[in-house]
Protein backbone atom coordinates (compact mmCIF):
# COMPACT_ATOMS: atom_id res chain seq x y z
CA UNK A 1 0.00 0.00 0.00
CA UNK A 2 1.21 3.45 -0.91
CA UNK A 3 -0.20 6.15 1.34
CA UNK A 4 0.34 9.77 0.51
CA UNK A 5 -0.86 12.95 2.17
CA UNK A 6 0.66 16.36 1.59
CA UNK A 7 -0.10 19.97 2.28
CA UNK A 8 1.96 22.75 0.82
CA UNK A 9 1.28 26.45 0.41
CA UNK A 10 3.33 28.38 -2.09
CA UNK A 11 2.08 31.87 -2.81
CA UNK A 12 -1.46 31.66 -4.10
CA UNK A 13 -1.15 27.95 -4.83
CA UNK A 14 -2.20 25.46 -2.19
CA UNK A 15 -1.61 21.73 -2.47
CA UNK A 16 -3.87 19.55 -0.36
CA UNK A 17 -3.52 16.00 -1.51
CA UNK A 18 -4.28 12.63 -0.07
CA UNK A 19 -4.50 9.23 -1.74
CA UNK A 20 -3.88 5.55 -1.26
CA UNK A 21 -2.89 2.91 -3.78
CA UNK A 22 -2.96 -0.85 -3.19
CA UNK A 23 0.43 -2.17 -4.34
CA UNK A 24 1.38 -3.28 -6.88
CA UNK A 25 -0.83 -1.11 -9.01
CA UNK A 26 -0.73 1.90 -11.23
CA UNK A 27 -2.37 5.05 -9.99
CA UNK A 28 -2.97 7.87 -12.41
CA UNK A 29 -2.83 11.39 -11.04
CA UNK A 30 -5.28 12.95 -13.41
CA UNK A 31 -6.21 16.57 -13.85
CA UNK A 32 -5.83 19.65 -15.97
CA UNK A 33 -2.42 21.23 -16.52
CA UNK A 34 -1.32 23.25 -13.52
CA UNK A 35 -3.55 21.47 -11.01
CA UNK A 36 -0.58 20.41 -8.88
CA UNK A 37 0.10 16.91 -10.15
CA UNK A 38 3.81 17.53 -10.66
CA UNK A 39 4.09 19.31 -7.33
CA UNK A 40 2.56 16.29 -5.63
CA UNK A 41 4.93 13.77 -7.19
CA UNK A 42 7.88 16.00 -6.40
CA UNK A 43 6.76 15.83 -2.78
CA UNK A 44 6.53 12.04 -3.05
CA UNK A 45 10.04 11.92 -4.52
CA UNK A 46 11.29 14.23 -1.79
CA UNK A 47 12.50 16.88 -4.24
CA UNK A 48 9.99 19.34 -2.79
CA UNK A 49 9.34 19.81 0.89
CA UNK A 50 5.76 19.56 2.07
CA UNK A 51 4.52 21.79 4.88
CA UNK A 52 2.95 18.72 6.40
CA UNK A 53 2.07 15.22 5.36
CA UNK A 54 3.29 11.68 5.01
CA UNK A 55 4.51 9.27 2.36
CA UNK A 56 4.43 5.63 3.37
CA UNK A 57 5.31 2.80 0.98
CA UNK A 58 4.40 -0.59 2.45
CA UNK A 59 6.40 -0.64 5.71
CA UNK A 60 8.75 2.18 4.86
CA UNK A 61 7.96 5.63 6.23
CA UNK A 62 9.61 8.01 3.76
CA UNK A 63 8.04 11.18 5.07
CA UNK A 64 6.14 11.95 8.22
CA UNK A 65 6.25 15.56 9.27
CA UNK A 66 4.69 14.77 12.66
CA UNK A 67 7.39 12.27 13.53
CA UNK A 68 10.06 14.46 11.86
CA UNK A 69 10.94 11.73 9.40
CA UNK A 70 12.11 12.99 6.02
CA UNK A 71 14.21 10.49 4.09
CA UNK A 72 16.26 12.38 1.47
CA UNK A 73 15.38 11.62 -2.17
CA UNK A 74 18.64 9.73 -2.77
CA UNK A 75 17.63 7.20 -0.13
CA UNK A 76 13.92 6.89 -0.86
CA UNK A 77 14.34 4.26 -3.59
CA UNK A 78 11.80 6.06 -5.75
CA UNK A 79 12.47 6.00 -9.47
CA UNK A 80 11.45 9.16 -11.26
CA UNK A 81 10.86 9.44 -15.00
CA UNK A 82 10.84 13.14 -15.83
CA UNK A 83 8.72 14.70 -18.53
CA UNK A 84 11.81 15.59 -20.55
CA UNK A 85 13.81 12.46 -19.62
CA UNK A 86 16.71 14.34 -17.99
CA UNK A 87 19.34 12.04 -19.45
CA UNK A 88 22.89 13.03 -18.56
CA UNK A 89 24.21 14.65 -21.74
CA UNK A 90 27.87 13.94 -21.02
CA UNK A 91 27.29 10.20 -20.73
CA UNK A 92 26.37 7.58 -23.31
CA UNK A 93 23.13 5.62 -23.01
CA UNK A 94 24.96 2.70 -21.44
CA UNK A 95 26.72 5.01 -18.98
CA UNK A 96 23.41 6.65 -18.05
CA UNK A 97 22.03 3.20 -17.23
CA UNK A 98 25.11 2.14 -15.30
CA UNK A 99 24.97 5.39 -13.32
CA UNK A 100 21.70 4.21 -11.81
CA UNK A 101 22.75 0.59 -11.47
CA UNK A 102 25.92 1.43 -9.54
CA UNK A 103 24.03 3.57 -7.04
CA UNK A 104 21.25 1.09 -6.29
CA UNK A 105 20.89 0.67 -2.55
CA UNK A 106 19.39 -2.80 -2.55
CA UNK A 107 20.38 -6.09 -4.22
CA UNK A 108 19.44 -5.91 -7.89
CA UNK A 109 16.09 -7.40 -8.82
CA UNK A 110 15.93 -5.60 -12.16
CA UNK A 111 19.00 -6.44 -14.22
CA UNK A 112 20.55 -4.69 -17.20
CA UNK A 113 19.53 -7.55 -19.52
CA UNK A 114 15.90 -7.45 -18.40
CA UNK A 115 15.69 -3.69 -18.81
CA UNK A 116 17.38 -3.86 -22.18
CA UNK A 117 14.91 -6.55 -23.31
CA UNK A 118 11.77 -4.94 -21.93
CA UNK A 119 12.57 -1.54 -23.39
CA UNK A 120 14.49 -2.58 -26.52
CA UNK A 121 17.58 -0.64 -25.54
CA UNK A 122 20.18 -2.96 -27.07
CA UNK A 123 20.68 -0.95 -30.24
CA UNK A 124 20.86 2.35 -28.37
CA UNK A 125 23.52 1.45 -25.82
CA UNK A 126 26.48 3.16 -27.45
CA UNK A 127 24.65 6.23 -28.67
CA UNK A 128 25.07 9.67 -27.19
CA UNK A 129 21.86 10.96 -25.65
CA UNK A 130 21.47 13.80 -28.16
CA UNK A 131 21.30 11.22 -30.94
CA UNK A 132 18.08 9.75 -29.56
CA UNK A 133 14.52 10.48 -30.63
CA UNK A 134 12.01 11.67 -28.04
CA UNK A 135 10.54 8.19 -27.58
CA UNK A 136 13.97 6.60 -27.30
CA UNK A 137 15.00 9.15 -24.69
CA UNK A 138 12.00 8.25 -22.57
CA UNK A 139 12.71 4.53 -22.89
CA UNK A 140 16.26 5.11 -21.67
CA UNK A 141 14.96 7.30 -18.85
CA UNK A 142 12.54 4.56 -17.78
CA UNK A 143 15.31 1.96 -17.97
CA UNK A 144 17.59 4.15 -15.92
CA UNK A 145 14.93 4.65 -13.26
CA UNK A 146 14.28 0.90 -13.11
CA UNK A 147 17.97 0.07 -12.70
CA UNK A 148 18.08 2.10 -9.51
CA UNK A 149 15.96 -0.80 -8.17
CA UNK A 150 13.08 1.41 -7.06
CA UNK A 151 10.27 0.37 -4.76
CA UNK A 152 8.03 2.89 -6.51
CA UNK A 153 8.17 4.43 -9.96
CA UNK A 154 6.96 7.98 -10.61
CA UNK A 155 6.22 8.97 -14.20
CA UNK A 156 5.61 12.67 -14.80
CA UNK A 157 3.77 12.88 -18.12
CA UNK A 158 6.44 10.78 -19.85
CA UNK A 159 4.51 11.02 -23.12
CA UNK A 160 3.75 14.74 -23.01
CA UNK A 161 6.62 15.83 -25.21
CA UNK A 162 5.90 13.19 -27.87
CA UNK A 163 3.69 13.41 -30.93
CA UNK A 164 0.78 11.00 -31.40
CA UNK A 165 2.69 8.29 -33.27
CA UNK A 166 5.55 8.33 -30.74
CA UNK A 167 3.03 8.02 -27.92
CA UNK A 168 1.62 4.92 -29.56
CA UNK A 169 5.16 3.61 -29.88
CA UNK A 170 5.95 4.07 -26.19
CA UNK A 171 2.64 3.01 -24.58
CA UNK A 172 3.15 -0.73 -25.17
CA UNK A 173 6.47 -0.53 -23.30
CA UNK A 174 4.70 1.01 -20.33
CA UNK A 175 2.04 -1.70 -20.48
CA UNK A 176 4.78 -4.33 -20.48
CA UNK A 177 6.36 -2.76 -17.42
CA UNK A 178 3.06 -2.80 -15.57
CA UNK A 179 2.42 -6.43 -16.48
CA UNK A 180 5.90 -7.87 -15.97
CA UNK A 181 7.32 -5.97 -13.02
CA UNK A 182 5.44 -5.71 -9.78
CA UNK A 183 6.62 -2.15 -9.16
CA UNK A 184 3.89 0.22 -8.08
CA UNK A 185 3.67 3.28 -10.30
CA UNK A 186 2.30 6.77 -9.99
CA UNK A 187 1.54 8.06 -13.43
CA UNK A 188 0.88 11.75 -13.97
CA UNK A 189 -1.18 12.58 -17.00
CA UNK A 190 -3.78 14.87 -18.45
CA UNK A 191 -4.43 12.45 -21.31
CA UNK A 192 -7.28 10.14 -20.49
CA UNK A 193 -6.25 7.68 -23.20
CA UNK A 194 -2.97 6.92 -21.42
CA UNK A 195 -4.78 6.58 -18.13
CA UNK A 196 -7.27 4.20 -19.68
CA UNK A 197 -4.53 1.95 -20.97
CA UNK A 198 -2.18 1.99 -18.01
CA UNK A 199 -3.85 2.81 -14.74
CA UNK A 200 -5.63 0.57 -12.27
CA UNK A 201 -6.58 3.49 -10.06
CA UNK A 202 -7.29 7.11 -10.65
CA UNK A 203 -6.85 10.11 -8.39
CA UNK A 204 -8.57 13.22 -9.64
CA UNK A 205 -6.85 16.53 -8.91
CA UNK A 206 -8.50 19.90 -9.22
CA UNK A 207 -6.68 23.15 -8.43
CA UNK A 208 -4.24 21.62 -5.98
CA UNK A 209 -6.66 19.26 -4.27
CA UNK A 210 -7.31 15.57 -4.69
CA UNK A 211 -11.07 15.60 -5.09
CA UNK A 212 -11.91 11.97 -5.86
CA UNK A 213 -10.21 8.61 -6.16
CA UNK A 214 -11.00 4.99 -6.80
CA UNK A 215 -10.50 2.21 -9.28
CA UNK A 216 -10.70 3.15 -12.89
CA UNK A 217 -14.17 1.71 -13.55
CA UNK A 218 -15.73 3.70 -10.74
CA UNK A 219 -13.82 6.84 -11.60
CA UNK A 220 -14.86 6.68 -15.25
CA UNK A 221 -18.35 7.66 -14.05
CA UNK A 222 -17.11 10.54 -11.88
CA UNK A 223 -18.55 13.95 -12.87
CA UNK A 224 -15.19 15.67 -12.24
CA UNK A 225 -13.41 13.29 -14.60
CA UNK A 226 -16.19 13.74 -17.18
CA UNK A 227 -15.75 17.50 -17.02
CA UNK A 228 -12.08 17.25 -17.88
CA UNK A 229 -12.13 14.65 -20.61
CA UNK A 230 -14.93 16.30 -22.61
CA UNK A 231 -18.34 15.07 -23.73
CA UNK A 232 -17.07 12.84 -26.53
CA UNK A 233 -14.66 10.90 -24.32
CA UNK A 234 -17.16 10.29 -21.53
CA UNK A 235 -17.97 6.65 -21.03
CA UNK A 236 -17.86 3.78 -18.63
CA UNK A 237 -14.75 1.65 -18.45
CA UNK A 238 -15.85 -1.85 -17.59
CA UNK A 239 -13.82 -4.89 -16.76
CA UNK A 240 -14.79 -8.12 -18.41
CA UNK A 241 -13.73 -11.74 -18.57
CA UNK A 242 -12.89 -13.43 -21.86
CA UNK A 243 -15.36 -16.26 -22.55
CA UNK A 244 -13.79 -17.43 -25.80
CA UNK A 245 -13.87 -16.75 -29.51
CA UNK A 246 -17.20 -16.59 -31.32
CA UNK A 247 -16.83 -19.31 -34.03
CA UNK A 248 -18.99 -17.53 -36.62
CA UNK A 249 -17.59 -14.03 -36.45
CA UNK A 250 -14.12 -14.61 -35.04
CA UNK A 251 -14.86 -11.90 -32.47
CA UNK A 252 -13.95 -12.37 -28.85
CA UNK A 253 -16.80 -12.88 -26.38
CA UNK A 254 -16.35 -10.96 -23.16
CA UNK A 255 -18.60 -11.17 -20.12
CA UNK A 256 -19.42 -7.82 -18.55
CA UNK A 257 -21.96 -7.64 -15.72
CA UNK A 258 -24.46 -10.37 -16.54
CA UNK A 259 -24.29 -9.60 -20.24
CA UNK A 260 -21.86 -10.29 -23.01
CA UNK A 261 -19.95 -8.12 -25.48
CA UNK A 262 -18.28 -9.15 -28.72
CA UNK A 263 -15.08 -7.27 -29.32
CA UNK A 264 -12.25 -7.11 -31.85
CA UNK A 265 -9.18 -8.26 -30.03
CA UNK A 266 -6.37 -10.55 -31.17
CA UNK A 267 -5.86 -13.61 -29.08
CA UNK A 268 -6.70 -13.84 -25.42
CA UNK A 269 -6.92 -16.84 -23.12
CA UNK A 270 -10.30 -17.79 -21.71
CA UNK A 271 -10.70 -16.20 -18.33
CA UNK A 272 -8.31 -13.34 -19.15
CA UNK A 273 -9.37 -9.90 -17.99
CA UNK A 274 -10.04 -7.15 -20.49
CA UNK A 275 -10.94 -3.55 -19.97
CA UNK A 276 -13.50 -2.15 -22.40
CA UNK A 277 -14.42 1.47 -22.77
CA UNK A 278 -18.06 2.03 -23.67
CA UNK A 279 -18.29 5.64 -24.80
CA UNK A 280 -21.56 7.23 -23.71
CA UNK A 281 -22.12 8.72 -27.14
CA UNK A 282 -21.88 5.26 -28.77
CA UNK A 283 -24.58 3.64 -26.63
CA UNK A 284 -28.18 3.34 -27.81
CA UNK A 285 -30.93 2.85 -25.24
CA UNK A 286 -34.07 0.85 -26.02
CA UNK A 287 -37.03 0.17 -23.78
CA UNK A 288 -38.11 -2.94 -25.74
CA UNK A 289 -36.05 -5.92 -26.81
CA UNK A 290 -34.43 -4.86 -30.06
CA UNK A 291 -34.75 -7.09 -33.13
CA UNK A 292 -33.18 -7.31 -36.55
CA UNK A 293 -30.44 -4.78 -36.03
CA UNK A 294 -26.84 -4.85 -37.23
CA UNK A 295 -25.72 -4.06 -33.71
CA UNK A 296 -23.87 -7.05 -32.24
CA UNK A 297 -24.12 -6.16 -28.63
CA UNK A 298 -27.22 -5.83 -26.54
CA UNK A 299 -26.97 -5.59 -22.77
CA UNK A 300 -29.99 -5.73 -20.50
CA UNK A 301 -30.01 -3.54 -17.44
CA UNK A 302 -31.86 -1.22 -15.14
CA UNK A 303 -31.61 2.57 -15.19
CA UNK A 304 -30.12 3.77 -11.91
CA UNK A 305 -29.96 7.49 -12.60
CA UNK A 306 -30.75 10.14 -15.17
CA UNK A 307 -28.27 13.01 -15.01
CA UNK A 308 -28.61 16.21 -16.94
CA UNK A 309 -25.35 16.71 -18.84
CA UNK A 310 -25.94 19.87 -20.84
CA UNK A 311 -28.88 21.80 -22.30
CA UNK A 312 -29.68 19.12 -24.85
CA UNK A 313 -28.61 15.80 -23.45
CA UNK A 314 -28.85 13.54 -20.43
CA UNK A 315 -26.51 10.85 -19.20
CA UNK A 316 -28.33 7.64 -18.35
CA UNK A 317 -26.60 5.35 -15.87
CA UNK A 318 -27.53 1.72 -16.37
CA UNK A 319 -26.74 -1.19 -14.08
CA UNK A 320 -25.97 -4.23 -16.24
CA UNK A 321 -25.46 -6.61 -13.34
CA UNK A 322 -23.16 -5.03 -10.78
CA UNK A 323 -21.50 -2.91 -13.44
CA UNK A 324 -22.60 0.59 -14.35
CA UNK A 325 -22.43 1.91 -17.90
CA UNK A 326 -23.54 5.32 -19.11
CA UNK A 327 -25.30 6.40 -22.28
CA UNK A 328 -25.78 9.86 -23.66
CA UNK A 329 -29.26 10.53 -25.08
CA UNK A 330 -31.11 13.70 -26.00
CA UNK A 331 -33.51 15.12 -23.45
CA UNK A 332 -36.25 14.53 -26.02
CA UNK A 333 -35.42 10.81 -26.00
CA UNK A 334 -35.47 10.75 -22.20
CA UNK A 335 -38.97 12.20 -22.28
CA UNK A 336 -40.35 10.03 -25.08
CA UNK A 337 -38.98 6.78 -23.67
CA UNK A 338 -39.87 7.81 -20.13
CA UNK A 339 -36.36 6.99 -18.94
CA UNK A 340 -36.22 7.08 -15.16
CA UNK A 341 -34.55 5.20 -12.36
CA UNK A 342 -35.87 1.65 -12.04
CA UNK A 343 -36.83 1.20 -15.69
CA UNK A 344 -35.57 -1.94 -17.45
CA UNK A 345 -33.74 -1.14 -20.65
CA UNK A 346 -31.52 -2.59 -23.37
CA UNK A 347 -28.24 -0.87 -24.11
CA UNK A 348 -26.94 -1.39 -27.65
CA UNK A 349 -23.43 -0.79 -28.89
CA UNK A 350 -21.65 -1.54 -32.16
CA UNK A 351 -18.62 -3.80 -31.90
CA UNK A 352 -16.60 -1.39 -34.04
CA UNK A 353 -16.95 1.33 -31.44
CA UNK A 354 -15.60 -0.78 -28.58
CA UNK A 355 -12.01 -0.30 -27.48
CA UNK A 356 -10.73 -3.25 -25.46
CA UNK A 357 -7.42 -3.15 -23.57
CA UNK A 358 -5.68 -5.87 -21.62
CA UNK A 359 -5.35 -5.27 -17.89
CA UNK B 1 64.72 31.80 -29.83
CA UNK B 2 68.16 33.20 -30.40
CA UNK B 3 66.76 36.71 -30.89
CA UNK B 4 65.69 36.78 -27.22
CA UNK B 5 68.26 37.59 -24.60
CA UNK B 6 68.79 35.34 -21.59
CA UNK B 7 66.99 37.87 -19.39
CA UNK B 8 64.01 37.92 -21.66
CA UNK B 9 63.78 34.13 -21.80
CA UNK B 10 64.02 34.11 -18.04
CA UNK B 11 61.13 36.60 -17.78
CA UNK B 12 59.04 34.52 -20.17
CA UNK B 13 59.70 31.28 -18.28
CA UNK B 14 59.01 32.99 -14.98
CA UNK B 15 55.75 34.45 -16.24
CA UNK B 16 54.55 31.04 -17.38
CA UNK B 17 55.59 29.51 -14.07
CA UNK B 18 53.85 32.23 -12.04
CA UNK B 19 50.68 32.07 -14.15
CA UNK B 20 50.59 28.29 -13.86
CA UNK B 21 50.92 28.39 -10.07
CA UNK B 22 48.36 31.16 -9.90
CA UNK B 23 45.75 29.16 -11.79
CA UNK B 24 46.50 26.02 -9.80
CA UNK B 25 46.06 27.97 -6.57
CA UNK B 26 42.81 29.72 -7.47
CA UNK B 27 41.04 26.93 -9.40
CA UNK B 28 39.55 24.98 -6.45
CA UNK B 29 38.49 28.15 -4.64
CA UNK B 30 36.94 29.55 -7.81
CA UNK B 31 34.90 26.37 -8.42
CA UNK B 32 33.71 26.40 -4.82
CA UNK B 33 32.78 30.09 -4.90
CA UNK B 34 31.08 29.83 -8.27
CA UNK B 35 28.98 26.99 -6.89
CA UNK B 36 28.19 28.77 -3.62
CA UNK B 37 27.25 32.01 -5.37
CA UNK B 38 25.10 30.28 -7.98
CA UNK B 39 23.43 27.50 -6.04
CA UNK B 40 23.18 28.66 -2.44
CA UNK B 41 20.89 31.24 -0.93
CA UNK B 42 22.29 32.73 2.25
CA UNK B 43 22.55 36.01 4.10
CA UNK B 44 25.55 37.96 2.87
CA UNK B 45 25.62 36.39 -0.58
CA UNK B 46 25.54 39.80 -2.26
CA UNK B 47 28.37 41.03 -0.06
CA UNK B 48 30.46 37.96 -0.85
CA UNK B 49 29.72 38.43 -4.54
CA UNK B 50 30.87 42.06 -4.37
CA UNK B 51 33.96 41.05 -2.42
CA UNK B 52 34.94 38.51 -5.10
CA UNK B 53 34.62 41.19 -7.76
CA UNK B 54 36.62 43.76 -5.82
CA UNK B 55 39.90 43.22 -7.74
CA UNK B 56 38.10 44.24 -10.94
CA UNK B 57 37.31 47.71 -9.62
CA UNK B 58 40.15 48.45 -7.19
CA UNK B 59 43.48 49.80 -8.44
CA UNK B 60 45.91 46.83 -8.56
CA UNK B 61 48.27 48.78 -6.33
CA UNK B 62 45.64 48.72 -3.61
CA UNK B 63 45.36 44.93 -3.92
CA UNK B 64 49.16 44.67 -3.72
CA UNK B 65 49.15 46.85 -0.64
CA UNK B 66 46.39 44.82 1.04
CA UNK B 67 48.32 41.64 0.25
CA UNK B 68 51.39 43.16 1.89
CA UNK B 69 49.35 43.87 5.01
CA UNK B 70 47.86 40.39 5.17
CA UNK B 71 50.57 38.17 3.70
CA UNK B 72 53.69 40.17 4.49
CA UNK B 73 56.27 38.65 6.83
CA UNK B 74 54.57 40.38 9.76
CA UNK B 75 51.03 40.12 8.39
CA UNK B 76 48.55 37.83 10.21
CA UNK B 77 48.36 35.22 7.43
CA UNK B 78 51.88 35.64 6.03
CA UNK B 79 53.46 35.25 9.47
CA UNK B 80 51.45 32.13 10.20
CA UNK B 81 52.26 30.55 6.82
CA UNK B 82 55.95 31.08 7.43
CA UNK B 83 55.90 29.74 10.98
CA UNK B 84 53.65 26.78 10.26
CA UNK B 85 54.79 25.71 6.79
CA UNK B 86 57.91 27.72 6.05
CA UNK B 87 56.18 29.30 3.09
CA UNK B 88 57.58 32.69 2.19
CA UNK B 89 55.49 34.84 -0.08
CA UNK B 90 57.12 38.21 0.03
CA UNK B 91 59.66 38.75 -2.80
CA UNK B 92 59.06 35.21 -4.13
CA UNK B 93 57.43 33.78 -7.24
CA UNK B 94 54.80 32.13 -5.04
CA UNK B 95 53.95 35.59 -3.81
CA UNK B 96 53.69 36.75 -7.41
CA UNK B 97 51.40 33.82 -8.09
CA UNK B 98 49.19 34.80 -5.15
CA UNK B 99 48.95 38.40 -6.38
CA UNK B 100 48.03 37.34 -9.91
CA UNK B 101 45.59 34.74 -8.54
CA UNK B 102 43.73 37.39 -6.57
CA UNK B 103 43.66 39.75 -9.54
CA UNK B 104 42.37 37.16 -12.02
CA UNK B 105 40.02 35.46 -9.55
CA UNK B 106 36.88 37.42 -10.55
CA UNK B 107 37.40 36.56 -14.22
CA UNK B 108 37.68 32.89 -13.35
CA UNK B 109 34.64 32.83 -11.07
CA UNK B 110 32.60 34.75 -13.62
CA UNK B 111 33.33 32.27 -16.44
CA UNK B 112 32.44 29.35 -14.18
CA UNK B 113 29.23 30.92 -12.96
CA UNK B 114 27.93 31.51 -16.47
CA UNK B 115 28.63 27.89 -17.24
CA UNK B 116 27.08 26.63 -14.00
CA UNK B 117 23.93 28.69 -14.51
CA UNK B 118 23.41 26.77 -17.74
CA UNK B 119 23.60 23.40 -16.02
CA UNK B 120 20.05 22.05 -15.78
CA UNK B 121 19.28 21.53 -12.10
CA UNK B 122 16.81 18.89 -13.17
CA UNK B 123 19.80 16.71 -14.05
CA UNK B 124 21.03 17.00 -10.48
CA UNK B 125 17.53 16.12 -9.25
CA UNK B 126 17.54 13.12 -11.59
CA UNK B 127 20.90 11.99 -10.19
CA UNK B 128 19.49 12.46 -6.72
CA UNK B 129 16.51 10.18 -7.34
CA UNK B 130 18.97 7.61 -8.69
CA UNK B 131 20.72 7.54 -5.33
CA UNK B 132 23.54 10.05 -5.74
CA UNK B 133 24.46 12.02 -2.62
CA UNK B 134 25.57 15.67 -2.66
CA UNK B 135 29.30 15.16 -3.30
CA UNK B 136 28.61 12.37 -5.77
CA UNK B 137 26.22 14.61 -7.73
CA UNK B 138 28.71 17.44 -7.79
CA UNK B 139 31.57 15.27 -8.98
CA UNK B 140 29.66 13.22 -11.55
CA UNK B 141 27.06 15.65 -12.91
CA UNK B 142 27.62 19.29 -11.98
CA UNK B 143 31.39 19.50 -12.42
CA UNK B 144 31.56 17.68 -15.78
CA UNK B 145 28.72 19.81 -17.13
CA UNK B 146 30.31 23.07 -16.00
CA UNK B 147 33.68 21.98 -17.39
CA UNK B 148 33.53 24.37 -20.36
CA UNK B 149 33.33 27.25 -17.89
CA UNK B 150 36.08 25.82 -15.70
CA UNK B 151 38.41 25.52 -18.70
CA UNK B 152 37.48 28.91 -20.11
CA UNK B 153 37.95 30.45 -16.68
CA UNK B 154 41.32 28.78 -16.19
CA UNK B 155 42.64 29.85 -19.60
CA UNK B 156 41.37 33.41 -19.23
CA UNK B 157 42.88 33.63 -15.77
CA UNK B 158 46.16 32.18 -17.06
CA UNK B 159 46.32 34.82 -19.79
CA UNK B 160 45.44 37.59 -17.35
CA UNK B 161 48.02 36.29 -14.87
CA UNK B 162 50.75 36.59 -17.52
CA UNK B 163 50.03 40.30 -17.77
CA UNK B 164 49.44 41.31 -14.16
CA UNK B 165 51.64 44.26 -13.23
CA UNK B 166 50.48 46.54 -10.45
CA UNK B 167 49.64 44.03 -7.75
CA UNK B 168 52.78 42.00 -8.43
CA UNK B 169 55.24 44.90 -8.31
CA UNK B 170 53.59 46.27 -5.16
CA UNK B 171 53.48 42.96 -3.28
CA UNK B 172 56.67 41.15 -4.35
CA UNK B 173 58.70 43.91 -6.03
CA UNK B 174 60.70 43.54 -9.26
CA UNK B 175 63.42 40.98 -8.68
CA UNK B 176 65.10 39.48 -11.76
CA UNK B 177 64.64 35.72 -11.92
CA UNK B 178 62.17 35.64 -9.03
CA UNK B 179 59.38 38.14 -9.55
CA UNK B 180 60.28 39.98 -12.77
CA UNK B 181 57.56 38.63 -15.05
CA UNK B 182 56.99 39.78 -18.65
CA UNK B 183 55.20 43.05 -17.88
CA UNK B 184 57.71 43.91 -15.19
CA UNK B 185 60.60 43.11 -17.55
CA UNK B 186 58.93 45.25 -20.20
CA UNK B 187 58.56 48.11 -17.73
CA UNK B 188 62.19 47.72 -16.69
CA UNK B 189 63.34 47.70 -20.32
CA UNK B 190 61.48 50.93 -20.94
CA UNK B 191 63.22 52.49 -17.93
CA UNK B 192 66.63 51.40 -19.25
CA UNK B 193 68.45 53.53 -21.86
CA UNK B 194 68.63 51.57 -25.17
CA UNK B 195 66.00 49.07 -24.01
CA UNK B 196 63.56 49.90 -26.81
CA UNK B 197 64.28 46.79 -28.85
CA UNK B 198 63.95 44.54 -25.81
CA UNK B 199 60.67 46.26 -24.88
CA UNK B 200 59.32 45.67 -28.37
CA UNK B 201 60.26 41.98 -28.25
CA UNK B 202 58.66 41.53 -24.83
CA UNK B 203 55.52 43.32 -26.00
CA UNK B 204 55.36 41.01 -29.02
CA UNK B 205 55.68 37.91 -26.81
CA UNK B 206 52.87 39.24 -24.60
CA UNK B 207 50.62 39.77 -27.61
CA UNK B 208 51.32 36.28 -28.98
CA UNK B 209 50.68 34.65 -25.58
CA UNK B 210 47.44 36.59 -25.07
CA UNK B 211 46.12 35.78 -28.51
CA UNK B 212 47.20 32.15 -28.16
CA UNK B 213 45.35 31.92 -24.86
CA UNK B 214 42.14 33.26 -26.35
CA UNK B 215 42.32 30.90 -29.34
CA UNK B 216 43.11 27.94 -27.11
CA UNK B 217 40.15 28.80 -24.88
CA UNK B 218 37.83 28.93 -27.89
CA UNK B 219 39.16 25.61 -29.21
CA UNK B 220 38.67 23.94 -25.82
CA UNK B 221 35.15 25.31 -25.52
CA UNK B 222 34.29 23.84 -28.91
CA UNK B 223 35.75 20.47 -28.08
CA UNK B 224 33.81 20.29 -24.84
CA UNK B 225 30.57 21.44 -26.44
CA UNK B 226 31.00 18.73 -29.06
CA UNK B 227 31.66 16.20 -26.31
CA UNK B 228 28.45 17.25 -24.56
CA UNK B 229 26.58 17.03 -27.83
CA UNK B 230 25.54 20.65 -28.03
Amino acid sequence: MLKVAAKKHRGAFALEAQFELPTPGVVALFGRSGCGKSTLINVIAGLLKADSGHVVLDDAVLLDTQQHIDVPPERRRIGYVFQDAKLFPHLSVAANLRYAQRRARVPAYVGMDLVSDLLDLGALMHRRTHQLSGGERQRVAIGRALLSQPGLLLLDEPLASLDASRREELLPYLETLRDQLAIPMVYVSHHFDDVLRLATHLVLMESGKTTAQGNLSDMSLNPGVRAIIGADAVGAIVEGTVLGADPDSGLLRVQVGHGELKVHFGKAANGAKLRVQLLARDLIVATRAPQQLSVRNSLTGVVTAVMSDDDDSDLIAIDIGGTIIIARVTKAATRELGLAAGLSVWALVKTVSLRPHPI
Amino acid sequence: MTWLSANEIEALALSLSVAFRSVLLSLPFAVLLAWVLTRRQFVGRTVLDAFVHLPLVLPPVVIGYLLLLLFGARGPIGGWLERAFGIELIFTRNGAALATAVMSFPLMVRAMRISLENVDRGLEDAARTLGAGALDRFATITLPLMLPGVLAGAITAFSAALGEFGAVITFVSNIPGETRTLPLALYTALQTPGGDAAAARLALISCVLGLGGLLLSEWFARRVRHMLGR
